[in-house]
């Protein structure tokens, strides 16, 4: 029953290439050394080692052409500065992908209303590009983005490539400069101008914690069923196979039973403070 | 009945169910007068044989060239934040209860490394897993190896190593005489009596001194055939019944179990700020719980040749890191780390594995330096 490897033991995977995000985000694409990528479903995650330095969970933002994932990390901790600051050609170790991911078959035939805050738009990504391929089969397709600044938003030319594929994109920063014309403050708030019809909608939502919350609270007050919302909770995650017990909140492994979760499986625990 | 289902539930997973013959437990019963023979056959036969023994007044569990090495007299008062032991036991062995020792440091040791990486080479590290007989679990500490099986082995994901080292263990229960004052097995329903799980399992009879010896496994009948014994009489075997019936009848603590899932859903109870101020948060508890399972990892890299190496270690969900997403601690109070880890035991563990992890061995409430109650906690929930 366990002739395996050991669930903690990583594959190596070498850095095909590097590109810089933002001043402290870059976009991994990662090839395995041995053998091919495993397939992955919108909204899971790999855990990514820095040998020598520590292990982090990383949503997996597409699949390159060459067939790796590509893997867009934030410089926020050691593990993540390390990983950031990896060249082409260097190797880390990768496990996974885990995790529950977006339910792209309950969204079919109707409206989606996706909704990404900062790096959340990371695990969103394949699930937009996955709708668009498949457009006639969803309703009216739209993508709230926000952003703390403009220079910090992520994806742009995504961006700019899903609005001209037929989805209605906005795009909110906190912190405008001047050149800045669009839309100012909480991605909440675009939740009013974009058009879905609340009773055939589903909605994908990434993000900060509180503004998941928000967000998928005005998506209900607005007529969609909390079980048509899903959000990717965010706790600390080291194993990944439900073994090392850090990321449980309440019943749920969040590595397991998430990190993509029903807002109305969720939403009575996201009220209870440090649970 | 309710009781043998649980105890069957918690049987390991992969535990041979065959190897018993005749008509019950009974037939197989044989008496030893001494653990001498026992402890020399088990070395004869590859095992580090791991017994309860005196050091710095407490009792350990350590490996034991011979049975004169056992804890012969002695017994214990524990009460919450208090453990004492006292001589006057005579030549009885197992008058004690639980010791801070578990099997836990045998299923999943407090460090171990997993995975060396060097260049593009990653390896993983299949420590050994040496031939141990642990000598003088109670029925408490087998259902705790029953839970770990649960978590390492039931899951997606299991654990090879562990098996491995699962698999080198063999088990001598002995069936509890004298309950500490902070035991509970009775209200987990997992004890007094080692009824699965084991390999071998003693009852200590006085006058004359002797042991009568049941077997659980084709490895203990093997073992116990060896040993120059006699078959067990009806009044062995009904001391024996007799010690058993004693301790349920002298557990030190209770815990309604009834409704525990609803009572722990009261995240917002008073309680959970009387208990954060009186807790030190100091991970005793979680250390000596035979079924805690949570851990994390250290990694180092060798200054001389560039290896990396990543090694897991036992953690606890009481430490303010422990939580820790992006630089905040989810649970940064006292009192919500005191709520996760006692609704964790005793009702988020049922969700996630079917059974509680709580077995009722006390452990938690002795080591406690504040003297918390896990009992008193429950009780006191609404």
């Amino acid at each position: 029953m366990t002739g395996g490897p050991h669930p903690m033991t990583p594959a190596p995977y070498r850095v095909r290439s590097r590109r810089p995000d933002r001043a402290d985000t870059v976009t991994l694409t990662l090839e395995p050394v041995r053998g091919d990528c495993p397939p992955f479903w919108p909204g899971q995650f790999t855990m990514l080692y820095a040998p020598g330095v520590g292990e982090i969970a990383v949503s997996i933002s597409g699949r390159a052409r060459s067939g790796g994932y590509t893997q867009t990390i934030r410089a926020v901790g050691a593990v993540s500065a390390a990983l950031c600051g990896k060249r082409p050609g260097d190797v880390v170790g990768l496990r996974g992908p885990y995790g529950q991911g977006w339910s792209l078959r309950a969204a079919a035939g109707l409206d989606v209303v996706v909704v990404a805050g900062g790096l959340g738009l990371a695990p969103l990504r394949p699930v937009v590009r996955a709708l668009l391929r498949d457009r006639p089969g969803y309703g009216r397709i739209s993508v709230i983005a926000g952003s703390r600044a403009p220079g910090l938003l992520l994806y742009s030319r995504d961006l700019a490539c899903w609005a001209r594929q037929g989805a209605d994109v906005r795009v909110t920063v906190d912190h405008p400069d001047h050149a800045w014309r669009g839309p100012v403050g909480l991605v909440t708030h675009l939740i009013d101008r974009i058009v879905f019809e609340p009773r055939r909608t589903y909605a994908f939502v990434c993000g900060p914690e509180v503004m998941m919350r928000t967000a998928a609270a005005e998506l209900v007050r607005r007529g969609v069923a909390p079980g048509r919302v899903e959000l990717s909770l965010e706790r600390n995650m080291k194993c990944a196979v439900a073994r090392c017990g850090h990321c449980q909140f309440g019943p749920l492994f969040v590595c397991e039973d998430g990190p993509v979760l029903r807002y109305d499986r969720v939403a009575p625990m996201l009220a209870v403070p440090e649970l | 009945m309710g009781l043998s289902s649980l105890l069957s539930a918690r049987r390991p997973p992969y535990c041979e169910r065959e190897g018993r013959t005749g008509e019950g437990d009974a037939v197989d019963a044989v008496v030893i007068e001494t653990l001498e023979p026992l402890v020399a056959e088990l070395r004869a036969g590859g095992y580090a044989v791991v017994g309860p023994v005196v050091r710095e007044r407490v009792i350990r569990f350590e490996e034991i060239a011979s049975a004169d090495r056992l804890a012969r007299g002695w017994t214990d008062v524990q009460e919450p934040g208090r453990y004492r032991l006292t001589e006057g036991a005579g030549e009885m062995i197992f008058s004690f209860a639980a010791s801070p020792d578990s099997a836990k440091a045998y299923t999943q040791p407090p460090r171990q490394t997993l995975f060396r990486m060097r260049g593009e080479q990653i390896e993983e590290a299949e420590e050994d897993a040496p031939r141990v007989a642990l000598l003088g679990l109670r029925a408490c500490d087998l259902a705790a190896i029953a839970v770990q099986d649960r978590v390492f082995l039931g899951g997606r994901h299991p654990d090879p190593a562990y098996l491995r080292r699962r698999r080198a263990l063999l088990l001598i229960a002995v069936n509890c005489a004298v309950p500490g004052g902070t035991c509970f097995c009775v209200s987990m329903h997992t004890g007094p009596r080692a009824t699965t799980g084991f390999d071998l399992a003693l009852t200590e009879l006085a006058a004359p001194h002797r042991f009568v010896v049941e077997t659980g496994s084709e490895r203990g009948e093997r073992i116990a055939a060896a040993l120059p014994h006699r078959p067990a009489s009806a009044e062995d075997l009904a001391a024996s019944a007799e010690v058993s019936r004693n301790a349920a009848e002298h557990m030190g603590r209770h815990v309604e179990t009834e409704g525990i899932q609803e009572r722990l859903s009261a995240h917002d109870s008073p309680r959970w700020a009387q208990v954060g101020a009186r807790c030190l948060t100091c991970t005793n508890c979680t250390m000596v719980c035979p079924t805690c399972f949570c851990s994390t990892v250290e990694d180092a890299t060798s200054f001389t040749d560039g290896t990396a190496e990543r090694i897991e270690r036992w953690d606890s969900c009481f430490t303010l890191d422990f939580s820790e997403v992006n630089g905040t601690p989810v649970r940064g109070s006292n009192a919500g780390r005191y709520r996760q880890w006692l609704t964790h035991k005793f009702s988020t563990w049922i969700d996630q594995f079917g059974m509680s992890g709580c077995v009722g061995c006390g452990r938690c409430i002795t080591w406690c330096p504040v003297g918390i109650d896990v009992t008193e906690e429950l009780a006191n929930l609404p």
